[in-house]
């Protein structure tokens, strides 16, 4: 889909082929939670699509609705509150929303898998790992208990979780943040998946420890070829590892682009804010930038573009008129190849 | 694990010393003689109320009479009632009249209210879990004699299913009209407890990941949702197994079920001092003893949670 130089989309020249069927394709999605104090629009028309062996890292603010994106192909979505009135999610170009609960079933986990922020919460804590790793076989094949304990000890030992078979029957508490963190990437690599969606899967870490799950996580990706879409508001993680980047913004896609792209000319006021505000050490001693105001308020989302009472350039249109994803091109007209900024003044922005 | 278990048996020492030198003090502090009353109205011979003190070790000084009581206890000797039966004897005739009645109330409140628990918790603010809360609130509300009564008076009298009194204690089938009003309050909170760590729990992260892992509903619900929801609902079992054993005096007495119970109540009325203390005797025992397995159990069923 995307041109980027790196290998992990060098090495999939069949799936360019087919491109009007990539592995997942979401489109036009809306999702609403009926509340007491009225309907939360927490995604209004997202699209985006991740082909196999790609990168694609979804970016925002906590409430832009990145997780109910992700929460909303994987099926697991509150309902009700939540509602998806809108909307298509295409794996392997099947529409998911139109399946029976018994298909999609069969899909999570074995197919689409996802690894959350905090494994201590995920982790059921009165379950051993070993246990909660082998219902995946269990569950979806079919194996005896023991043969999915076997298995269960194999991925223990692919995610480099040491002395995995003397560990097998502990409990989620008995391990540190770092290799719980590790379990649940087993516990989602368990059925070799064609997707991953990882939300937020660094944020409960420190730092050292994100680095190596992050790259765990790169690398077997690579290993089996799949697609990988990470939700994160950490610039510096999704440098490392993405194919392209889509900044959400009050449950819109306001900006994507290929990940090194996006860090040298955002298109976008807001993505502009964002990567400002990351701390620079040869800024040290200045004041750091932060983006003014706050997230919108989902029930009452602002008219027009809805970073407007935020955004510096904000002009009178801004307030009135919704702007659409704009194709973004160079100064000369030649169009940039999977970028997008839903912004009516791109042009000023990324071309100064 | 094993040094946690000594640690609790060495604990309950005190604990059985303070509760049974209380009882036997509230007891023997009574006033009225307990000697004279068995004469009634006639007059007293001194000499046989000399005899008898002596015999019962009344004429001894109360720490004295506990004192002996205490070495008498440990070499099972729990003493002899005034109406000249071993109290050993007495328990020993109880003590499975209640076992059955608490057994019968026990799994009714284990069984109906877990499954109403976890209905209601699955259904919430749905008309079922409405049904549900008003029906416990009122079983709640409702002292048990007004329940006891009431299924006596219809189910036995008017509508004649049952017999309104149970004629023959150690006959199990008799003892489940018994064992429902005895259990009816537990039941109520039983699946009032279920309800709210059921809703708590199917919030949690580890239900969403569960989910997440392509899990059938069934397997969700009922490994994942369920062996965390029952932990407070064990807990709670298991201290009320000790209530259901030393607390059915209310429902002993109104279907006459000869158990622990109803000896209790017939030993107080009657001042029978050495029957009293016996049978209170034989409650602390059950209750430390399910207090010290509810603890061990909580431990099996939450890993997080061990003794060392």
């Amino acid at each position: 889909m995307t041109t980027t130089p790196t290998e992990k989309t060098a090495n999939t020249p069949e799936q360019s082929g087919k491109k009007d069927a990539p592995l997942l394709e979401v489109r036009d999605l809306h999702v609403e939670f009926h509340t007491r104090d009225g309907i939360a629009k927490a995604v209004n028309g997202v699209n985006y699509s991740v082909n196999a062996g790609e990168t694609l890292a979804v970016l925002g603010e906590s409430g832009s609705g990145k997780s109910v994106t992700a929460q909303a192909v994987m099926g697991i979505l509150d309902m009700p509150p939540g509602a998806i009135p809108k909307g298509e999610i295409l794996f392997r170009g099947q529409d998911m929303l139109k399946m029976s609960p018994e298909e999609r079933r069969k899909i999570r986990g074995a197919k689409i898998a996802m690894i959350f922020q905090d494994a201590l919460s995920a982790l059921n804590p009165v379950l051993s790992v070993g246990y909660q790793l082998g219902e995946m076989f269990r569950v979806h094949q079919g194996m005896s208990k023991k043969d999915a304990k076997a298995k269960a000890i194999e991925l223990m030992d692919r995610v480099r979780i040491p002395a995995a078979k003397e560990r097998v029957d502990d409990y989620p508490h008995q391990f540190s943040g770092g290799m719980r963190q590790r379990i649940m990437i087993a516990m989602a690599l368990a059925l070799e998946p064609d997707l991953i969606i990882a939300d937020e899967p660094t944020t409960a870490l420190d730092v050292t420890v994100q680095a190596q799950v992050m790259d765990l996580l790169a690398e077997l990706q690579r290993e089996f070829n799949m697609g990988l879409i990470l939700i994160t508001h950490d610039l510096g993680v999704v440098a490392d590892v993405a194919d392209k980047i889509a900044v959400m913004y009050a449950g819109r896609i306001v900006e994507t682009a290929p990940v090194h792209e996006l860090y040298k000319r955002p298109a976008h006021p807001y993505t502009r804010g964002l990567l400002d505000s990351i701390p620079r050490l040869d800024q040290k001693g200045q004041e750091l930038y932060a983006i003014k105001g706050l997230p919108p308020n989902l029930l009452r989302i602002p008219t027009g573009c809805a970073f407007n009472p935020r955004c510096p350039k904000a002009q009178d249109i801004c307030r009135s008129e919704t702007p659409a994803l704009h194709q973004v091109t160079e100064q000369d007209g030649a169009a940039m190849a999977g970028r997008g900024s839903a912004c009516h003044f791109w042009k000023e922005t990324i071309h100064g | 694990m094993g040094r946690y278990i000594l640690r609790r048996l060495l604990q309950m020492i005190p604990v059985f010393i303070g509760t049974t030198l209380i009882i036997f003090l509230a007891v023997y502090a009574l006033p009225g003689d307990p000697v004279k009353a068995l004469f009634g109205d006639k007059a007293a011979d001194p000499a046989t109320v000399a005899r008898l003190k002596h015999q019962y070790g009344l004429d001894k000084s109360l720490i004295e009479q506990y004192w002996m009581y205490l070495s008498n206890l440990f070499k099972g000797d729990l003493g002899t009632s005034f109406s000249q039966r071993e109290v050993s004897d007495i328990l020993g005739d109880a003590i499975p009249v209640t076992i059955q009645l608490a057994l019968v109330a026990f799994v009714l409140e284990a069984v109906f209210g877990i499954a109403l628990g976890m209905l209601t918790g699955l259904k919430r603010g749905k008309i079922v879990d409405q049904i549900v809360l008003v029906l416990t609130l009122l079983v709640i509300s409702i002292p048990i004699f007004v329940i006891g009564y009431l299924a006596q008076v219809y189910i036995g009298t008017k509508w004649g299913i049952v017999n309104p009194t149970v004629t023959d204690s150690n006959d199990i089938t008799q003892l489940i009209l018994p064992g429902i009003v005895l259990g009816s309050v537990s039941l109520a909170y039983v699946s009032r407890l279920t309800r709210t760590s059921v809703v708590e729990n199917i919030r949690s992260d580890y239900i969403r990941t569960a989910i997440a892992k392509g899990l059938p509903r069934r397997r969700v619900v009922g490994v994942h949702l369920m062996r965390n929801s029952l932990i407070p609902v064990v807990t709670f079992l298991g201290t009320d197994l000790g209530a259901l054993m030393g607390g059915a005096i209310v429902t002993e007495g109104i279907f006459n079920v000869k158990g622990v119970g109803n000896t209790l109540y017939k030993a107080i009325t009657g001042a029978d001092g050495p029957l009293v203390v016996g049978t209170v005797t034989f409650l602390v025992v059950v209750y430390l003893v399910a207090s010290l397995l509810v603890d061990l159990l909580y431990a099996v069923l939450d890993p997080r949670i061990r003794y060392a």
